[in-house]
């Protein structure tokens, strides 16, 4: 998932943070970076589905990043972005807290998941990269969306 | 895949289901030249295309079929068998251009055994002294090979010039334009949106002539999507064709109406409940040709298609004039299932029975057949009608035939919502199913009552079980005094979804929903609306299971309660518990209870010994169960009320306890009057209130009552009266003298159970009843040659000199007051004594 990039031995990043932790999504995997409007909530889904919204006519799933990933809840008034996800026909906008910049990333940097890192994150973590005085958690789209159907309790 | 071959195959396929129908015309009328002629140009056409194409199986094939088709234009008897082999060929050549279509390439194996059979047919019935015709066959086909290539392309442009307005077009590119067109309406609709906000706008005039273009185009674009809905019936003659056979029975297939248009997602999803339902009609219900002629028909069979437009939805009618449904075996089979207990079904009519065959595993047919009888289809045609929004009804009547009516909208893509508020948030709730709103407030007129955890409302004498939209999205708790019930239909069960407000109907596009939401049941889709929000549209199918598990854990209490072979133990019926009085806890039928209220003391009255209050401009007795129960002194005194015929009475408890889903088992009959007799509710002994015995004393002119006897053998009593109340009262009553009834509400309906179920011994009916009364009834019942000698008690709440001359005229072998219980129970027993020294 990670090598999609035209250069084997590069990846571009989007970065983003989401409850005081770094991330990144290949850049080939994001359609697009908006601001949520109105999100409609939808009752009996799961904690980690936010709703859903309008996005230029297009119905988009917005997944709760936070819940999705166990972090802590952020701080009051943050206005939160999406990165917007397609993928086998559907529309899904991940929300996180705010967008970094496009990272380009040797591909031979990747480091294995940490044995101690969170059971919920490793799950959903491809890789670590060793950035300047932090860790960007290199995420696999797939996984991150494979969420389980369970009605909230 | 080559375009060539996809030509083909898309050009073959539509040629061969034109083949299947006329062969089977043909079969028919063999002599006609025209049919004669068309087929076998359609083969002759498979065969030089194949020919053309480089596809030497199929060709030969076709090269076989063709020379006995040619046969039999040159004069040829047609038989049976030589069409039953071209039918099978022309199977085969469907299986090799599956294959062909797959894997773009011949499938191996060869079709010797057919090909053989056609040139052993041609060989064997081909007149002797015909050398000539034979040569001159010869002939033909030589000079056909050669013009091979020629003559498809003369077929090609007389096909030109029948369709020289039409082109082919690939049907995913039409479904991507209603898609576009879809989302162009919704933002059309959200700049009207917009624009309604800021009165002057200068958008004004460009957007109205916008908004006429878009509905233009959306209308042009749905007619393009527009098929005939003969399509979906070009395999039908076939297929009863092939029953025909198999079954040995005379089928005639008519169609009506094969040229109403219908949206072809809707045609496709149509097709197979058509063809199920044909073969039902042919499998179950034709006759064969013996049964027919000893039954006064005419021994070919016929099903009748029929299509047409009717506001909106295109209604599709599949009749057939055989022997009718089972009504009988169908009950016994619901009931042997457990999908309805005795008293249920007694009283629910002969169409709502017959609906039974929809429920998923229910089949009557004792013999499993390879057509029909396994248990599956009439279920997945109702799913698959209901799948697109559609209903199915059916209507059957004994020895005439059966009637299968199918409406449906005429485009999926864009409906017709209602969207409500509850819990702060909007949805939408499809009009379909919506069959009407009600305002519901603490005061008013309709009140939504609570009975323990349920919630009801009562809706011109029905109780309406209700739902609070909020506490089935987890949304919050409703307090539930006001709001809007919008009442819904599913299938055959009503209930009221309430909500917090309505705001109005839009037309909305379904989106489907995503798929990390499409295990949520009530939800059916998202959709955006005007003003550019996104919505779920509500699936009520999905709100009534969640009604449906309410109802379902309180009968499986009672499930494992042994079967006791007392006269009402089939009967599951709602009961309410309640407490007056003693202890011990009481129970009445819930059915019988037309309110429960709640009155202010101090607004009792006493008059001449008797409890009155004023309720509802009148003045109702109340009255207490037994002496030792007592009025309350202050607060709010809780009553039953009863209600028939704009006369009501209170019944005085102490509190209301329960509402029980039960088996009524009368254990022990007592002896003191207003009590029936006493039932375990719940692991409780419960005295189960004879509100007979209170109506009575309420109103002097309702009749007196005296004690009843049950030592009746089981006949069918059919009861006749317009009033549930009676109904109610009575049905019980008659049961408990040990008689099967069936209770119905009008005059129209007895004579139809009367006409459509034999076995009736005795029948009780209302004189006073709108429209048809029961004087009328009785002089129909006589006229009708099997029901002449049936015995009809009249029972009437009013016995004057004059009705019981009239009704002797009619000849009513019994009149008897509607309270006059004893009298009734001696009448049912003296006519059934009749009928037994009559047998």
């Amino acid at each position: 998932m990670t090598a999609m990039d035209d250069n084997p031995q590069h990846t571009d990043y989007v970065t983003f943070s989401t409850g005081g932790q770094i991330f990144g999504l290949p850049i080939a995997r994001v359609q697009e970076v908006f601001r949520p409007a109105r999100i409609t909530r939808v009752p009996l889904a799961g904690a980690h589905v936010a709703g859903v919204l309008n996005l230029r006519g297009r119905i988009v799933t917005a997944i709760d990043m936070r819940n999705r990933l166990d972090l802590r809840a952020c701080e009051e008034g943050l206005v939160p972005m999406a990165i917007g996800i397609e993928t086998r026909g559907e529309s899904f906008g991940l929300l996180v807290d705010a967008l970094g910049e496009v990272l380009r990333l040797e591909d031979a940097d990747i480091e294995a998941n940490p044995v101690n890192l969170d059971r919920k994150l490793a799950s959903v973590s491809a890789g670590v990269h060793r950035l300047d005085g932090q860790l960007l958690v290199v995420l696999d789209v797939d996984r991150v969306l494979d969420v389980g159907t369970e009605a909230a309790a | 895949m080559d375009d060539l071959l996809r030509e083909f195959l898309t050009e073959t396929n539509e040629n061969l289901d034109r083949v299947d129908s006329e062969l089977v015309r043909f079969e028919r009328e063999p002599n006609n030249a025209e049919i004669l002629g068309n087929i076998f140009r359609l083969v002759h056409t498979i065969k030089g295309t194949c020919g053309f194409l480089g596809l030497p199986r199929l060709e030969r094939l076709a090269h076989a079929a063709e020379t006995l088709m040619g046969k039999f234009r040159d004069g040829m008897p047609v038989t049976a068998e030589a069409v039953t082999v071209t039918l099978s060929t022309i199977d085969r050549i469907k299986i090799i251009l599956d294959q062909l279509e797959a894997r773009q390439k011949e499938p191996d194996g060869g079709d010797e055994d057919l090909i053989d059979d056609l040139g052993r047919l041609v060989h064997q019935t081909r007149p002797a002294p015909r050398p000539a015709a034979h040569q001159k066959l010869e002939e033909v086909e030589q000079s056909e090979a050669t013009e091979r290539f020629a003559s498809h392309r003369s077929d090609d442009e007389r096909g030109d010039r029948v369709v020289s307005h039409s082109i082919r077009v690939n049907v995913d590119t039409l479904d991507y334009l209603m898609t576009t067109v879809s989302e162009l309406v919704l933002t059309r609709n959200q700049l009207l949106e917009i624009v309604r906000r800021n009165e002057d706008s200068d958008f004004k005039v460009p957007l109205q002539r916008l908004s006429n273009v878009t509905a233009e185009l959306q209308e042009g674009v749905m007619k393009t999507r527009m098929q005939p809905i003969g399509n979906a019936w070009q395999k039908l003659p076939r297929v009863v064709r092939d029953l025909c056979t198999e079954l040995d029975k005379d089928i005639d297939l008519e169609m009506r109406g094969a040229d109403t248009e219908l949206d072809r997602q809707v045609l496709e999803l149509v097709k197979d409940p058509l063809t199920h339902l044909v073969r039902n009609c042919a499998d179950h219900g034709i006759e064969n040709a013996a049964e027919r002629l000893a039954a006064g028909k005419p021994a070919a069979g016929t099903i009748r298609l029929n299509a047409f437009h009717q506001g909106g939805h295109i209604i599709i009618e599949i009749a057939d004039d055989g022997r009718g449904l089972n009504v009988a075996r169908i009950r016994a089979k619901a009931l042997e299932q457990g999908l309805a207990t005795e008293a249920e079904l007694a009283v629910k009519s002969d169409t709502e029975i017959c609906n039974f065959i929809f429920v998923p595993g229910f089949s009557t047919a004792t013999r499993v057949t390879s057509i029909s009888g396994r248990g599956v289809g009439m279920d997945v045609v109702r799913a698959n009608i209901e799948q697109i929004g559609g209903t199915v009804d059916l209507q059957s009547v004994p020895g005439v035939g059966t009637k299968f009516t199918i409406k449906i909208p005429l485009t999926l893509a864009i409906v017709s919502a209602l969207i409500v508020e509850s819990g702060r948030e909007r949805f939408a709730i499809p009009q379909l199913s919506v069959l009407e709103l009600v305002r519901a407030s603490g005061v008013g007129e309709h009140r939504i009552e609570r009975i323990k955890d349920a919630s009801v409302l009562r809706l011109r004498n029905q109780l309406l079980p209700l739902l609070y939209l909020k506490n089935v999205l987890q949304l919050g708790d409703s307090d539930g005094q006001e709001g809007f019930v919008v009442v819904t239909q599913v299938g055959s069960q009503i209930f009221g979804i309430v909500v917090d407000g309505v705001f109005h109907t839009e037309e909305i596009v379904i989106k489907p929903m995503s798929s990390k939401l499409s295990h949520i049941g009530v939800f059916s889709g998202t959709t955006i609306l005007g003003d550019g929000s996104v919505i779920m549209i509500i699936d009520p199918k999905g709100i009534a299971q969640s009604l449906g598990r309410v109802a379902q854990s309180t009968r499986d209490d009672s499930s494992d309660r042994d079967d006791r072979e007392e006269a009402w133990a089939d009967d599951i019926v709602s009961m309410l518990v309640f407490r007056a009085g003693s202890h011990q806890p009481k129970a009445v039928p819930l059915s019988l209870v037309t309110r429960l209220e709640e009155i202010d003391c101090r607004k009792i009255e006493i008059s001449e010994g008797r409890h009155l209050v004023q309720y509802r401009d009148q003045l109702m007795p109340l009255l207490r169960v037994d002496m030792q129960s007592s009025l309350k002194q202050e607060g709010g005194q809780p009553i039953l009320v009863f209600s028939d015929r704009g006369r009501s009475m209170g019944l005085v408890v102490d509190e209301i306890v329960d509402i029980v889903e039960d088996r009524l088992d009368i254990e022990v009959s007592s002896e003191r009057p207003g009590v029936l007799g006493y039932a375990v509710i719940k692991g409780h002994a419960t005295e189960i209130i004879d509100i007979g015995y209170f109506l009575p004393q309420a109103f002097t002119d309702w009749f007196h009552r005296r004690e009843l006897s049950t030592d009746q053998l089981q006949r069918r009593v059919l009861l006749v009266d317009d009033s549930a109340f009676f109904r109610d009262m009575l049905a019980p009553l008659i049961k408990a003298a040990g008689c099967h009834v069936v209770a119905v509400g009008s005059a129209a309906e007895a004579l139809k159970a009367l006409k459509s179920e034999r076995g009736f011994d005795l029948v009780v009916t209302d004189i006073e009843m709108p429209e048809m009364d029961g004087f009328a009834l009785a002089e129909a019942i006589y006229a009708m040659p099997n029901t002449a000698h049936l015995p009809v008690i009249a029972i009437t709440a009013m016995v004057s000199a004059d009705a019981v001359k009239r009704g002797r005229e009619v000849g009513f072998h019994d009149f008897v007051a509607k309270f006059d219980r004893t009298g009734l129970i001696a009448a049912i027993k003296e006519q059934s004594s009749d009928i037994d020294r009559a047998a």
